[in-house]
C-alpha cells in the first residue's frame, strides 16, 4: 500500500509535469490552430538554458530558472514569426505540420552541435539536503511536490489571466474567430504571439522540472514528453486547459502504474494505446466540445 | 481498340517518362558496373538507395496522394523486415534461395499491409494533426512491441516470449530467431540490385497507375476537399484506408529488401525510428510533395550527398531541418508563390503556365 501510494505520488509528479507541458499545447492549438510539434523540444531548449546558467556558469538557481523561462519565450516568439506566420494564410495544415516537424528536427540538431550527444547531468534545482521529505510513513521527493504545485499554481494563473484580462479575453475571442475578433480592434498576430510567448514559458518551467526529477538531459530530452504531452492534450480535450491539467495527471499516473505494474519495456506503448483508445471512443476527448465541421 | 500511344494524355506520358527514368538509370548503373567503375563501397549503397527510394514513393503516396502526414512510415518497414527475415530464417534450409526470397519480400509486404489495415482502423477516422501523432506513436509502438519479442524454434515447434530468453523454455536443438533486443542475427544476405530495382520499378508503376485510375483521383479528390468528396458520394474511410495499406505494403516491401541485405537486423531508434520517418518526409518534401519521380530523385540524391560530401556529416541532419522548413515556406506562403508564379521559367520563356503546384501528381 505505502508503494502503491509512492508511485501514485510519482505518477502525479510526472503527470503535473505533462500537464505544463500539455497547457502549451493546448492552447497554441485552441489559438493559432495549428500543432506545434516543435513544443517538446523547447522543453529541451529550456533545460540546456537552466543548465548552462545553473552548473556551467555557476549562478544561482532562480537565475537559472528564470533564464530557461525567458530564453524559451524569446525563442517561442521567434519560431512563431519567422516559420509559422509566413504560413498562416496558405491554407493548407499539412505545410504548417511539416515546418512545425523542421524547426522540432532544427532545435534538436542544434542543441546536438552545440552540447553533443552526451547526455548531461543536470543538477537538480532542489537542494542535495532537502531532496526528500518524510509524512510519517511516507517518503516524498521534494521535486514531485514542487511539481504538483507549480502546475496547479500555473493553471489557476492562466485561468485568471484568461477570463479577467483584456489579453487573456483577445485570447478567447481569436479562439473563436479569428477575421471577427480582428475587426474588433484585435491584433491577431500579437495575441498569437503572446500565446506562443506564455506556451513557451510553460515549456520552460516544465524543462528545468523534468530535468530535476530525471536529470539526464540531452538533445532528444524533450521529444518523448512533448508527444505524451499531446497525448494528454488529446486526452482532456484539445483547447481546454483545465482537460489538458487532468489528462496530463491521468497520463502521469497511467505511465508510471503501467511501468510498475505491466512492463518497463512497455510503458510508452501503454502511454500510446491510452490516446489510440480515447480517440476511438471519444475523439473530442474528457473536457472537449464536438464541433461540426464545415464547408 | 483505340490506338494507345495516341490517344495518351499529359499524365501517362508524364508517367512512362518516370518509368523510362528508372530503366535508364538502372541501365546506366549496370554498364558502369560492368565497366568496373563502381568501387565497393558504391556498390554497397545501391541495394539502400532502391531502399529509401521505394520508402519515398511509398510515403509520398500518403502524403502527396491522401494528403495525410504519416510520421510511422519506419514503423510499417520495420514489420516489413522483422516479417520476411522471420520467414528466412524459419525457411533457410528447406527452401531454394529464389522462391524463398520472393516470398520473403511478399510476406513482408502483406505483413506490414496487415498492420497498415489494423493502424488505419483508428487512425483514418482522424485527420491532419491528429493523424500525424497517431502514426507517430505507432511507429514507436512497433519499435518497442519488436524489442521485447523473443521468438525460438525447437523441434517442438515455435515459442513466443516477451520477457526474456528463458522464459522461451527451448530445448537442448532450439535456437533462437528473434531475441528481443538483438533482433535476427544472420538473415541469409539475398538483397541485390536487380531485386532492389524491380521492387522500386513496381512500386513506381502501382503507385503511377494508381493516380490516374477513377479510386486515385477519389483519393486526391478526399485530399482536395475531404466533405465535398464526400457528399458526391465517395466513400471516404474505405479510399483512405486502401491507400494507406498500399502504402504500408510498399513500405512492408522495402523492408524485407532492408532485412535481406545486413547481417543483424536491430530494431534500433536510428533504423527504425521516428528520425527515419522523417527523412522519409524530406525525400517527399524536397522532391515536390505528390511528385513521385521528384520523391525518388531526391532519395537518391539525399541518400548519395553524404557519401560524397563526408565534411558535412556533422551538419546533414541539420541540413534536413532546414529543407523541410525553406522549402514549405517558400512553397506555399502566399506571397512566395505569387512570385514563383509570376518569375517561373516557363513565363520567361513565353510558355503558357498550367500546373498549378507540384500536386498534380506526376
Amino acid at each position: 500500500m505505502v508503494s502503491f501510494i509512492n508511485y501514485l505520488i510519482n505518477g502525479l509528479s510526472l503527470g503535473s509535469i505533462y500537464a505544463i507541458i500539455a497547457i502549451g499545447y493546448t492552447m497554441v492549438y485552441g489559438i493559432a490552430k495549428m500543432l506545434n510539434f516543435a513544443h517538446g523540444d523547447v522543453i529541451m531548449v529550456g533545460a540546456y538554458i537552466a543548465f548552462s546558467v545553473i552548473t556551467t556558469a555557476h549562478l544561482p538557481v532562480a537565475c537559472g530558472v528564470l533564464a530557461a523561462i525567458f530564453g524559451c519565450m524569446l525563442i517561442g516568439i521567434c519560431i512563431e514569426k519567422i516559420a509559422y506566420k509566413p504560413l498562416r494564410h496558405a491554407g493548407s495544415s499539412l505545410a504548417v505540420l511539416i515546418t512545425a516537424i523542421g524547426v522540432s528536427y532544427f532545435l534538436q540538431n542544434v542543441a546536438l552541435l552545440i552540447f553533443s550527444s552526451n547526455p548531461k547531468m543536470f543538477t537538480p534545482i532542489i537542494p542535495m539536503t532537502m531532496m526528500t521529505i518524510q509524512f510519517g510513513v511516507f517518503r516524498v521527493q521534494t521535486i514531485s511536490l514542487v511539481s504538483i504545485t507549480v502546475s496547479i499554481v500555473l493553471v489557476l494563473l492562466l485561468q485568471l489571466f484568461i477570463n479577467k484580462t483584456r489579453p487573456g479575453q483577445a485570447m478567447l475571442a481569436c479562439a473563436q474567430d479569428r477575421g471577427a475578433a480582428s475587426l474588433m480592434g484585435i491584433s491577431v498576430n500579437g495575441t498569437i504571439s503572446l500565446t506562443f510567448a506564455i506556451g513557451s514559458a510553460m515549456a520552460g518551467i516544465a524543462g528545468v522540472l523534468l530535468c530535476s526529477a530525471y536529470p539526464t538531459l540531452s538533445p532528444y530530452t524533450g521529444a518523448m514528453p512533448g508527444i505524451k504531452a499531446f497525448v494528454a492534450a488529446v486526452f482532456g480535450g484539445i483547447g481546454s486547459i483545465p482537460g489538458a491539467m487532468i489528462g496530463g495527471l491521468l497520463l502521469g499516473v497511467i505511465e508510471i502504474m503501467g511501468k510498475t505494474y505491466i512492463s518497463s519495456q512497455l510503458s510508452d506503448a501503454i502511454v500510446f494505446a491510452v490516446l489510440i483508445i480515447v480517440l476511438l471512443v471519444r475523439p473530442t476527448g474528457l473536457l472537449g466540445k464536438k464541433v461540426q465541421e464545415k464547408v | 481498340m483505340k490506338n494507345r500511344m495516341t490517344s495518351m494524355t499529359k499524365a501517362s506520358k508524364d508517367n512512362l517518362g518516370t518509368i523510362l527514368m528508372l530503366v535508364a538509370a538502372f541501365v546506366i548503373v549496370e554498364i558502369l558496373r560492368a565497366a568496373g567503375l563502381v568501387n565497393a563501397h558504391m556498390d554497397g549503397m545501391l541495394v539502400p538507395i532502391c531502399v529509401y527510394a521505394t520508402m519515398a514513393v511509398s510515403l509520398n503516396l500518403v502524403v502527396g496522394i491522401l494528403g495525410e502526414l504519416s510520421l510511422g512510415h519506419a514503423g510499417f518497414m520495420c514489420v516489413g523486415a522483422f516479417a520476411s527475415a522471420f520467414f528466412s530464417k524459419c525457411f533457410e534450409n528447406s527452401m531454394g534461395v529464389f522462391p524463398r526470397f520472393l516470398l520473403a519480400i511478399l510476406i513482408g509486404g502483406i505483413v506490414a499491409g496487415i498492420f497498415g489495415f489494423l493502424i488505419g482502423i483508428p487512425v483514418l477516422r482522424l485527420n491532419g494533426d491528429y493523424l500525424a501523432i497517431v502514426t507517430l506513436a505507432f511507429g514507436e509502438i512497433i519499435k518497442n512491441l519488436v524489442n521485447v519479442l523473443y521468438v525460438g524454434r525447437d523441434s517442438a515447434g515455435l515459442h513466443f516470449s516477451i520477457k526474456d530468453q528463458a522464459s522461451l523454455g527451448l530445448m537442448e536443438d532450439g535456437e533462437m530467431i528473434i531475441a528481443g533486443p538483438q533482433g535476427i542475427t544472420g538473415t541469409p544476405f539475398n538483397s541485390n540490385f536487380v531485386v532492389g530495382f524491380l521492387i522500386l520499378l513496381i512500386s513506381t508503376i502501382v503507385v503511377l497507375n494508381l493516380i490516374n485510375s477513377r479510386e486515385g483521383r477519389a483519393i486526391m479528390a478526399i485530399r482536395d476537399n475531404r466533405i465535398a468528396a464526400g457528399s458526391v458520394g465517395i466513400p471516404i474511410t474505405r479510399y483512405k484506408m486502401f491507400a494507406f495499406t498500399l502504402s504500408a505494403v510498399i513500405a512492408g516491401c522495402a523492408g524485407a529488401l532492408y532485412s535481406h541485405n545486413l547481417s543483424s537486423l536491430i530494431a534500433t531508434p536510428a533504423r527504425f525510428g521516428y528520425n527515419m520517418s522523417i527523412l522519409f518526409l524530406v525525400f517527399v518534401v524536397l522532391g515536390g510533395i505528390g511528385s513521385t519521380r521528384g520523391s525518388i530523385i531526391a532519395a537518391v540524391i539525399l541518400t548519395l550527398i553524404p557519401e560524397v560530401l563526408r565534411f558535412m556529416a556533422d551538419y546533414r541532419m541539420l541540413i534536413y531541418a532546414i529543407i523541410l522548413i525553406v522549402m514549405m515556406i517558400v512553397n506555399w506562403n502566399p506571397k512566395s508563390r505569387a512570385f514563383i508564379q509570376a518569375h517561373s521559367v516557363g513565363k520567361i520563356f513565353g510558355k503558357k503556365k498550367t500546373a498549378k503546384s507540384g500536386k498534380e501528381g506526376a
